[in-house]
């Protein structure tokens, strides 16, 4: 019998390990990381038969070709880049059982920028701190704590799930209409942060479409575009910061904070991104532009239990399936 | 310790994000009001629905399983906050760093010395001689903020950061000095280097120095 793992044959643009996310080692400094669309991770995991939290490859633009060496399902959520497995089609928000020796190929990307690959049993890489994710600039976590590399063999956890069912999901709304402005702007609904007073046109971050720079990562998304006026008492006593604080640093340009953000922070926060809409604006593409459109707390419950009910309906119908 | 005892004023207690309270302290950054903080975490950290506690300088941010919670705790701030007022100050830990400064460990030791005016046994002395707290740690994993630094060794950030640090490089920017936990591009003036291992993954906790520790360098 083969051994449960995946070969890395070419791991396009950027590709990494990635679970839930590290909790709980943010007073040591310690960052989250984990998936940028965790609905993406929750569906994919869900419809290869694993725990919702189960760690999986999170690849950047597609562009990735992974061996599969043993019989195990294997799943798609996000962005969708005309995968196929041995020729077959694999569109995003679907699942398949794969051969031992077939060969799933991600094309680019269409829409979207993140594609989560999911395999039965999940990617068994040792749990740090609590979690599988890789933590890219401290170098642990996820496989070898780096960025996965053409020859990398991923150990697959074993899985209870035998099904062979091979089906497709109702995608999210939300990840298909991305660009939801004439402009193709993504609009994420965000809080107004806790030092927007301090900047004199915090109207214009609002108003504005920003650009989002090519110097932008899995830690943030630099913005680019006219500089905001400098906030006033730019220095701040340093604060904790989490992902989808939108910081604005001296130079004016405000930067997204993503899932492998730093814990800290000393810039004033000018918004804060919804948790129901990390994961579009990390959809967002690279040179694409991004709207903030101001919301409120009782928003943005709505907006988590849009989520939460997407992720119930899709859990019963992969249940379903699966049986 | 006797801080506890000191008012530091009402702080103030506000929802940041969906999940996230924060209490703030007006007062001047200071080991007292840190050990406050310090104090505070712990008393939050008690309740089930808080999973983690991250202070900052002068306030302390909550982060909550769920934001469901979010209202209800945030009217309980200002009770925590005068509970951790009154409560007993734990007794703290000292964690020696033996340190090899100058040389190849220190390259910016003889700048430093002279952007301060003293010699460069008289720099080693005076950070050597520093009983320094971490404020908070935040950065990245492990590298602790730490509060102290004789005033006359504050030396301004070097203008082109070094695109690379060895770990353990111990510097100083601006009024503060630090230890680099690990490789990584820096701004600071770099006296000296420790052996020591500041974060460890797979320890428990993972990082060698937590908040409201006492931090001691000592010249090997």
């Amino acid at each position: 019998m083969s051994e449960r793992r995946v070969t890395i044959l070419a791991p396009g643009l950027f590709a990494s390990v990635q679970d839930g996310g590290r909790f709980g080692a943010r007073a040591s400094g310690v960052g989250v990381a984990g998936a940028l669309d965790p609905l993406a991770l929750v569906t994919a995991n869900r419809m290869a038969g694993n725990d919702p939290d189960a760690a999986a490859i999170e690849c950047t633009l597609g562009g990735a070709r992974i061996r599969i060496e043993a019989p195990m399902r294997v799943a798609l959520a996000g962005a969708e880049c005309d995968a196929r497995i041995d020729g077959v089609r694999l569109p995003a928000w679907s699942c398949a059982f794969a051969e031992a020796g077939s060969v799933l190929a991600l094309g680019a990307a269409r829409e979207g920028t993140r594609t989560i690959v999911a395999f039965g049993g999940g990617i068994d890489v040792p749990r740090v701190l609590g979690s599988r994710s890789t933590d890219l600039a401290a170098g642990f976590g996820g496989f070898a704590g780096r960025a996965l590399r053409a020859g990398d063999e991923l150990p697959i956890g074993p899985s209870a799930a035998s099904a062979r069912a091979a089906f497709r999901l109702q995608p999210p709304e939300w990840s298909v209409h991305l660009s939801s402005s004439e402009t193709g702007a993504v609009r994420v609904r965000a809080l107004v942060g806790p030092e927007s007073a301090r900047v004199a046109d915090a109207r214009s971050f609002w108003e504005r479409e920003w650009e989002i720079a090519p110097q932008s990562n899995r830690m943030g998304y630099r913005l680019a575009g006219a500089p905001l006026a400098a906030p006033r008492d730019g220095a701040m006593r340093s604060h904790a910061v989490e992902p989808g604080v939108v910081q604005l640093p001296p130079n004016g340009v405000p930067i997204v904070l993503l899932a492998d953000a730093q814990t800290t922070g000393g810039y004033p926060r000018i918004a804060i991104v919804i948790e129901a809409d990390r994961r579009r604006a990390a959809q967002a593409r690279i040179g694409g532009r991004l709207r903030f459109v101001r919301t409120d707390f009782d928003e943005a419950k709505a907006a988590r239990h849009d989520v939460e009910a997407y992720l119930r309906a899709t859990a019963a119908a992969i249940a379903a399936q699966l049986q | 310790m006797a801080f506890h005892t000191m008012d530091f004023g009402a702080p103030t207690c506000a929802r940041i994000s969906e999940r996230a309270l924060a209490i703030a302290f007006e007062a001047e950054p200071s080991p007292a009001l840190q050990e406050r903080i310090r104090s505070l975490a712990r008393r939050a950290l008690e309740h089930d629905a808080v999973a983690e506690a991250v202070a900052g300088l002068g306030n302390l941010t909550l982060f909550l399983r769920s934001p469901d919670d979010a209202e209800a705790l945030l009217a309980r701030l200002p009770a925590w906050a005068s509970e951790a007022a009154a409560a007993e100050a734990s007794a703290p830990r000292t964690i020696e760093i033996p340190v090899r400064y100058g040389g190849a460990d220190g390259p910016d030791l003889p700048a430093v010395a002279q952007r301060c005016g003293l010699a460069e046994d008289e720099v080693v002395r005076l950070h050597a001689a520093g009983e320094y707290l971490v404020f908070f740690l935040g950065f990245q994993p492990g590298f602790a903020y730490l509060g102290g630094l004789d005033a006359r060794l504050a030396t301004p950030r070097l203008a082109t950061p070094r695109t690379e640090v060895p770990a353990g490089s111990v510097g100083i920017g601006g009024a503060q000095t630090g230890v680099y936990p690990r490789r990584a591009p820096g701004g600071w003036n770099l006296i000296g280097r420790t052996e020591l291992a500041l974060f460890d993954p797979f320890g428990s906790p993972p990082s060698l120095l937590q908040a409201g520790d006492r931090v001691r360098f000592v010249p090997v």
